[in-house]
Parts: C-alpha cells; structure tokens; sequence
C-alpha cells in the first residue's frame, strides 16, 4: 500500500489533534521536525471530531484545520465527523 | 418564557450544496457557448459538470472566517519580528540569497496564479470549479501580498531586494519562473488547470514550501516561517482541488486521457525545472541545512509522487515521460546550478559564494556518488583562483533554453561528463533546449515558443545595446552591492557588525 500524509504546524492548537490522530491511526507514524508535524500512515489515515473534541476540551469544526494544515496527499473525503485521507491502490 | 430554540445548523453537505450549487443558473439572454468560449477548444469534453466534487466542501462563508484567521496570526508575529529586530537572529546573512530568489522569481509567480484562477473560474461553465478557482484566484494574491509584506523587513536592512518587480520583468534568471507561469495563462482553462493546479500545486509544490519553510525555521527566520506556513495552509486545499480536477476530466470521457498525459508530461517536466532553483538553496543556500535535495525528493518526489501515478494508472495515466530523467538529474543539478550562479554572480542580484570545508564535507556525505567525483574538484580550482585574486568569472553569455530559458548547463542524463544539448530547426532558425524533455514541449507547438522573450536577445536591443553597465541600471542592479561573491558583499559586512552591535555593548 501506499503512504498518506498530513503535516500540520506545531502550535499549541495542533498538538491535541496531533494527539487524536495518533489515538485514531495507532499505526501511524508521527514526525517532528522543526516547526511542524509530519504523520504518515499506510493505505489511509482518518481524523475523528470527536476524539480531536475529547483531547481539547471543546466543540471543534473540523474545517478549523484548515488553519494550520501544511500538506496532505491521497484522495480526501470529508463530512461533519471525520477526514480520510487514502490512496486507492 | 420562551424557550431558546437552538436553529437546525446545515450538515457540511447540506451548506456546500445550498452555498455553492445553488449560486448557479441557467442562462437565458446568452447560450452557454457563448458565455464560455473557450471551454471547447482543447478538445477536452465534459458531459455532466454537476459532477464535480469539492472534497473539503469549503463554502464561501468559512473560506472568509478561516482566511481572516490566518491573517491575524500572520500579521502578529511580522510585527512582533520587525519589532525584535528579528533579521540579526538569522543563522547568517548567505541564507538571504534564497529570499531574495524567492521575492524575485516566485512572489511574482504567485501573482501570475492569481490572475491565472480568476480567469479560467470565469471560463468553467460548472458552479463547483467557479466557486473552488475564485478561492484559488483570492489566496494567491494573498500569497504574493504578504511574502512581499513580510520581505519589505529586509529591504530596510540588505541588498538585493529593492527592484524584484522590474528584475521580475527584466533580469535573466527570473525569466525562468516568468515564462513557467505565463506559458500556462495562454494555454486554454483545462491544460492551466493540469498545469498549475495538478502538475504545480499536486506532484511539486512541496518540494518548494515545505523545505523552503523548514529551512526558514532551523535558520531563524520567524518572517519566512510565517508567510510560509500561512501561504501553505492554503496549499492543501490548492492540491486537492488540482486532485480532484485531473480525477473529473478523466472520468467525464475516455477521449480525454491523451490530452492529459501530454500536458502532464510537459507540464512536470517545465515544473522540474523551475524548481530546480529549489535544490542550490536546499544543498549551498541555507547555512543551516535541512535535508538535502536528494532526500526531499526521495520523500516527496518518488515516494509522494510514485503513490500518486499508481492510484492514477486506473486511468490509464503513466508517470510523466521525464520523470527517469528527472531522477537521473537529482544527483547533478545542484552542483551544476551552484557553479552557473558562482560564476555569473556579477550579473545576479543575490550573492553566491564558494563552498567552505565543512560544507563541502556535508556534500561528499548527502552526494557519495557524484560529489567528490565531479565537483569537489572544480569548487577546489576555483577556489585556488579566488585565492590567488583571480576569481572566476564568466562574462560570456549563456546559451539559454528556448523552452525553460535556463543557461544549458546540464549533463547527459546518462554522462555526468558531457554537457546536455538538442537543437531544432524550425522556419530558418535554430533552436537550442538544455534536454530532451525541453525540445518535445517546443516541437508539440512551435508556433508558441519561437515568440518566447528571452533575456540573452533582449542584451543586444534597445536601451541596452551590448553595453554591461547599461544593462545592470535597467534591471535596477546595484553593481558591487546586490551582485557578486558573498564574500566581499556589504550583506556580510553589515551583519556582522550589527550582530556585534546586538550581543555586546560595544
């Protein structure tokens, strides 16, 4: 399978997502580089709201990552509950 | 008492298609074909517009909070840096020659994107591109506006920096970019988007960002960070919108597949060259380096890019035809674009300068097949002539390339030791490319690159008439200040002593 990727920057806003992707994709491999987070997972990677409300304590739009997103690659879809990244072969 | 009745808020769907969809309507004073000229000519058939999905469902509405956001925290720390004389906290001031590329070459780039998006959104007949394209059109003048905001902080201080807008239009290296960007604003709507929304912003855009930003924050620059980061939070949405178009045409009509691969083909191999500006900041530019090109490109080239052409092949698209050759090159091009810019620095508005030891040393470590084989030797005599006050330099002027107008100064992708050179003869004249994939773009249309403006002519024309010094004041080159070895710049000067200024109390 292919690898997917996000990176976002590290900020104080991002380090519980961070969290919850790693509780979310227990296979995926975090980065840390400087100034940002790089996360690779193999196949598909999938970003829960709720477990991304769970780490930070309040109501979280998902569409707030667009705030501090870098990069993602793989086709992505997205509803009111969760973003999946994945490549089809 | 009334109870608060909490309003039904609209599912992410629910608002794209309400806010996006609905803003559309069928044309009844004009036909379609006349509202969208240009959408036919390509030859690009599409059956069902409705079709198109935005996969992030951005809505006009969230797009203005979000943006507004991102501007807020970006405006927050460009002060906070020019407050805190954030320049003298640089690594060291040779990492300004990769801004200085940057304002000059890309910064307009991004311009040129913009007005590329607002045209072709007002050229797709369907709502979905319109709304996605008008986004696109908004964030790149947002990019080219805060880079140059952020950048105006070294003007005050350094060379270099003063005339990006006539060296944009006039200087020789910028015309690289320039071309790139308006070669793809006269092509028609759907081989822009193949151009800049796939084969830019999809296979290489973060072979530019990524590294360029990282490489501004391992070397102090919170200005570069910040337009970086805030630039490419608007990226990933640019890439999946450049995704999400090539899977939409290809899925409209099996007819459409060979027009992409061919633009896919051209348009990642004008990309490659481009960037390959990228690989002398990432390997010689940055005084504390991140990775090299080599590894970038491991990552985002053929691990990236190789997922993305396997996922694609249910399409039948194939990995671009220069993609071995650009993997051929990854071993080469730095050393080579580093030794042209060393040599032709008086006639750059940046500083280049010759490898130390300890620099040459990483080199040998990130490039064990090439580096010490085939350039090592040459920095080694040419810095035995810097030594002995006679530096090299080359006042003959280079032969560019008619297609990517970079000096011809490659090897064959098989022959590190033999310079790489095609020619074609078309209508009376003679046509010289730096490679392969450079003479298949002019020979796929002729008629369009025989009018390219290239720089090397341009010497020998009014006002400059052959004449070095008439030449350096219209590019606005401030000769002995913007130009020249870093050694002996005013840059190295200045930032020693106002660094000393800063740590003692002298």
């Amino acid at each position: 399978m292919s690898t997917v990727f996000i990176a976002l920057q590290a900020n104080e806003e991002t380090r519980p997502i961070i969290e919850a992707i790693e509780i979310d994709n227990p296979a995926a491999v975090v980065n840390r580089q400087p100034a940002m987070v790089k996360i690779d997972a193999e196949g598909s990677l999938v970003i829960r709201k709720a477990t991304i409300e769970e780490q930070l304590g309040r109501s979280f739009d998902l569409q707030e990552l667009h705030i501090n997103l870098i990069t993602l690659t793989g086709h992505v879809e997205e509803d009111d509950d969760s973003l999946t990244l994945s490549w089809n072969s | 008492m009334d109870m608060k009745v909490a309003k039904k808020k609209l599912g992410l769907k629910e608002k794209y298609r309400t806010m996006t969809r609905d803003l559309g309507w069928e044309p009844s004073y004009h036909s379609k074909d006349e509202l969208f000229p240009y959408v036919g000519y390509e030859g690009i058939k599409i059956h069902d517009w409705d079709k198109w999905e935005d996969p992030f469902r951005l809505t006009m509405d969230a797009y203005w909070k979000y943006q507004a956001e991102k501007e807020r925290k970006f405006y927050a720390i460009i002060d906070a840096h020019a407050q805190n004389n954030g320049h003298l906290n640089l690594t060291d001031a040779r990492y300004l020659s990769a801004l200085k590329i940057f304002l000059q070459a890309i910064s307009p780039g991004e311009y040129a994107a913009h007005r590329g998006f607002a045209r072709v959104g007002r050229e797709f007949p369907g709502v979905g591109p319109q709304v996605a394209c008008q986004m696109q059109a908004i964030d790149e003048i947002r990019h080219a506006q805060t880079q140059v905001h952020a950048m105006s902080n070294y003007n005050r201080y350094y060379n270099g920096f003063h005339a990006f807008a006539d060296q944009r239009d006039r200087i020789w290296y910028t015309s690289v970019a320039r071309s790139f960007f308006d070669d793809s604003m006269s092509a028609g709507p759907f081989e822009f988007m193949i151009a800049i929304g796939f084969s830019f912003e999809y296979v290489l855009t973060n072979l530019l960002f990524v590294p360029f930003m990282s490489g501004a924050a391992y070397n102090g620059d919170m200005a570069t960070v910040t337009f970086g980061f805030s630039a490419q939070s608007d990226e990933a949405r640019h890439m999946t919108l450049g995704l999400e178009v090539i899977k939409f045409i290809l899925e409209q009509d099996p007819d459409n597949l060979p027009i992409v691969q061919n633009w896919i083909d051209k348009w990642f191999w004008r990309g490659f060259r481009v960037l390959g500006l990228v690989s002398t900041m990432m390997d010689y530019m940055l005084p504390k380096r991140v990775m090299s090109w080599r590894e970038a490109w491991e990552i985002y080239g053929v691990e990236n890019g190789g997922a993305l052409f396997k996922d694609l092949a249910r399409y039948g698209i194939t990995p671009p035809k220069g993609w071995d050759d650009a993997g051929k090159a990854i071993d080469h091009m730095s050393h080579q674009f580093m030794l042209g810019l060393y040599q032709w620095s008086f006639g750059t508005a940046f500083h280049a300068w010759i490898p130390s030891d300890d620099d040459m040393r990483w080199l040998s470590a990130k490039y064990p097949d090439t580096f010490d084989t085939y350039y090592r030797p040459r920095w080694e005599h040419i810095k035995k002539m810097a030594a002995a006050g006679t530096p090299f330099k080359n006042y003959g002027l280079a032969k560019l390339c008619q297609t990517c107008q970079l000096p011809c100064v490659f090897t064959e992708p098989d022959d590190p030791t033999l310079t790489c050179h095609r020619e074609t003869d078309y209508k009376e004249h003679k046509y010289h490319f730096c490679s392969d994939g450079c003479q298949h773009v002019f020979e796929n249309e002729p008629e369009k690159y025989i009018q390219a403006w290239l720089p090397m002519p341009q010497l020998f024309q009014d006002p400059v008439n052959g004449d070095l010094g008439e030449w350096m004041k219209w590019v606005s080159l401030l000769d002995g200040k913007d130009n020249g070895d870093y050694a002996d710049s005013e840059d190295k000067k200045n930032f020693e002593v106002w660094r000393g200024l800063a740590t003692t109390n002298q």
